[in-house]
């Protein structure tokens, strides 16, 4: 079973994210960059399928800049085995160009589960997974909590507002992970240690020129201050109606 | 000279700062309120590799060295003091002593199951009426033809009533005064000579345990003895010499804990019309926790530094990183109880915890006078 996990280096969710690049960008200055965390569910999930299986490779794919080489090695620690860094210094924010690059790398790749995260939270795009998916002509199953795979087919869990889904698919396939697909592992220090002799290739993405690009970005609006609306049982109608009609939480 | 992390030291003290979060945050008042060593936990902490940085792969070791540990000690004790105790208990104590003075087959024996966690480790030299003048001993260890027979009391001893095995250091010959002492391997369980009892009566680390140890004619084989007769307090020195970085690292954690939690309260916490953070006062607290943590780590990091360059009789770095570590984790939580006011004083918020477990710095493992007589030494003898 060999297992290819797209992942993404993203800014640490508990960072205060400051606007750069002229509006136009995330400033990356002072700011630590993790694996996407919808990505740590997909390379977890590889690493328990592979451990499950007891054989199986586990490649790790990531498009971005030099320092993403950093996070790779994180997925390494966890468990993947090699891994291949598309280097993009122009920090590309259309989705289909990127897609495209992966999927230029990946059909150089044999593999049966292709796994991204259901989006990466830097921008909130939730696009890639699907349009690799879409451009390698494969079957892709998204925001998935559960993942088995035996004789050639995976059985998937969804979740969505109307309930649960139970699908079915052939590999190889796609999927994105869903946060509750797992809990990714802590890296062990042996494995920290491993991790730097573990192969990476390192090529330039083929990106095409990007159709789209962020002309504006804007922190949201400041929280306006809290309010008192009164004291005790005589205050519950204008809490209620301010519930009803300001916040529409009723 | 370099202060650059690895990527790996990086992604280490990640491991050491999320294991802390998600692993020991979440029940810690809880743990906190009940006394509680949570065995899960410290096995956790031991299949991630905690206790295996300064033991060699051979022995179920990683070798990531002394400096990685003491930043995975600080990135824990930032959370909760009590589960640093671990690191000397298992590894800086035991583990690594056993392999400087040990036979192979101690080494065997002993080394892979306390960096795995399959063995509860300690060591054991205070007595009731015996601390920093270690010399003033009572247990006895009287040799037989078959091994040797424990006599004495040990107090104040971390894990005395989980460990499975610790080093005991006692008499074989009281008439060759400190040279007379020797060190033993004892297994603690299942020997009928062998009592001990918790102490519930304590200020702080209420996560870690802590016990007094009675020897009753405790039978020990000759096997139990650890390096020569007669070695047990050059023992003692360089042992303390190596669990004194694992103190020193915690008062580094203590300090930064409370710096953290200073900080973001000082930044919430609304008086006059302003965050308190705007109060030069305040401000003057928050850097004077500011610098001495700093300074701290930086004495820590040159000591642990150091031992892996091989310099493990490092005694002057250790004892200045111990004194002033345990004194800034000590003004460090003062500071923060002030900057909480009430709220400080309350067991809702952790800084109380701090100032509980900080002040246990200045005495254990080497009290802040004996580490200055240390310095003080060696300084007058260069």
């Amino acid at each position: 079973m060999n297992i290819v996990v797209c992942v993404k280096r993203v800014p640490d969710t508990e960072t205060k994210i400051k606007i750069g690049g002229e509006g136009t960008k995330i400033d990356p200055a002072g700011v630590e960059f993790i694996i996407s965390p919808f990505d740590e569910f997909a390379v977890e999930e590889a690493i328990r399928i592979k451990e499950k299986l007891g054989k199986g490779e586990i490649t790790i794919l990531s498009l971005g800049p030099a320092e993403a080489q950093t996070i790779m090695r994180k997925a390494y620690a966890m468990g993947a085995d090699k891994g291949t860094h598309l280097n993009d210094a122009t920090e590309c924010q259309d989705t289909l160009a990127e897609a495209q690059a992966l999927a230029a790398a990946l059909k150089g790749m044999q593999f049966d589960l292709l796994l991204f995260g259901k989006q990466a939270v830097d921008y909130d795009n939730g696009a890639v997974g699907v349009q690799v998916a879409k451009l390698l002509n494969l079957p892709v199953v998204t925001r998935i909590i559960k993942l088995d795979v035996a004789d050639g087919k995976a059985t998937v869990e969804r979740e969505s507002d109307m309930g649960k889904e139970i699908v079915e698919v052939k590999l190889p396939a796609a999927f994105t992970a869903e946060k509750g697909l797992n809990e990714p592992r802590y890296p062990k220090l042996m494995d920290i240690m491993k991790a730097k002799k573990k192969p990476l290739e390192e090529k330039p993405a083929q990106l095409d020129a990007p159709k789209l690009s962020i002309v504006k970005m804007d922190y949201p609006p400041a929280r306006p201050p809290g309010k008192i609306v009164g004291e005790g049982e005589e205050a519950v109608p204008a809490l209620v109606n301010l519930l009803k009609n300001e916040a529409k939480a009723l | 000279m370099n202060f650059d992390f690895t990527e790996e030291q990086k992604s280490m003290m990640e491991v050491g700062r999320d294991f802390a979060e998600k692993e020991i945050l979440p029940t810690q008042k809880e743990d906190e309120k009940e006394h509680h060593f949570r065995k899960e936990t410290f096995k956790k902490m031991a299949e991630l590799g905690f206790f295996g940085c300064v033991i060699p792969e051979k022995y179920g070791g990683n070798e990531t060295g002394h400096l990685c540990a003491a930043l995975l000690t600080e990135e824990i004790g930032r959370v909760s003091a009590s589960w640093t105790l671990p690191f000397n208990m298992q590894m800086w104590g035991p583990a690594f002593t056993i392999l400087n003075y040990g036979n192979e087959e101690q080494k065997e024996k002993y080394i892979p199951a306390l960096v795995n966690g399959d063995v509860v480790g300690a060591f054991a030299i205070t007595e009731p009426n015996s601390g920093s003048d270690v010399a003033s001993m009572g247990t006895s260890a009287t040799e037989t033809d078959d091994g040797y027979i424990l006599n004495g009391q040990k107090m104040w001893i971390s894990n005395a009533q989980t460990a499975d095995v610790s080093l005991v250091y006692a008499y074989t010959d009281k008439a060759k005064k400190h040279k007379g002492i020797s060190c033993f391997l004892v297994d603690m369980k299942n020997n009928p000579g062998i009592k001990t009892a918790a102490i519930e009566t304590k200020l702080g680390l209420f996560c870690a345990p802590t016990g007094e140890i009675a020897f009753e004619e405790a039978k020990i084989p000759k096997s139990a003895l650890l390096g020569q007769k007669g070695d047990g307090f050059k023992i003692c020195m360089w042992q303390l010499n190596n669990t004194r970085l694992g103190c020193a690292a915690r008062g580094v954690g203590i300090a930064r804990g409370c710096h953290e939690h200073a900080i973001k309260y000082a930044l919430e916490r609304t008086q006059f019309g302003q965050p308190i953070a705007e109060f030069e006062m305040i401000q003057d607290q928050l850097a004077l926790m500011y610098v001495e943590y700093e300074a701290a780590r930086l004495l820590v990091l040159k000591a642990a530094y150091e031992k892996d360059q091989g310099n493990i009789g490092n005694t002057l770095s250790v004892s200045t990183a111990k004194y002033y570590a345990a004194e800034a984790a000590v003004n460090a939580s003062g500071l923060a109880m002030k900057i909480f006011g009430s709220y400080g004083y309350s067991s809702e918020y952790p800084v109380e915890r701090f100032f509980r477990d900080a002040k246990s710095l200045q005495t254990v493992e080497g009290t802040s006078n004996i580490q200055k007589v240390i310095i003080a030494r060696a300084i007058l003898s260069k």
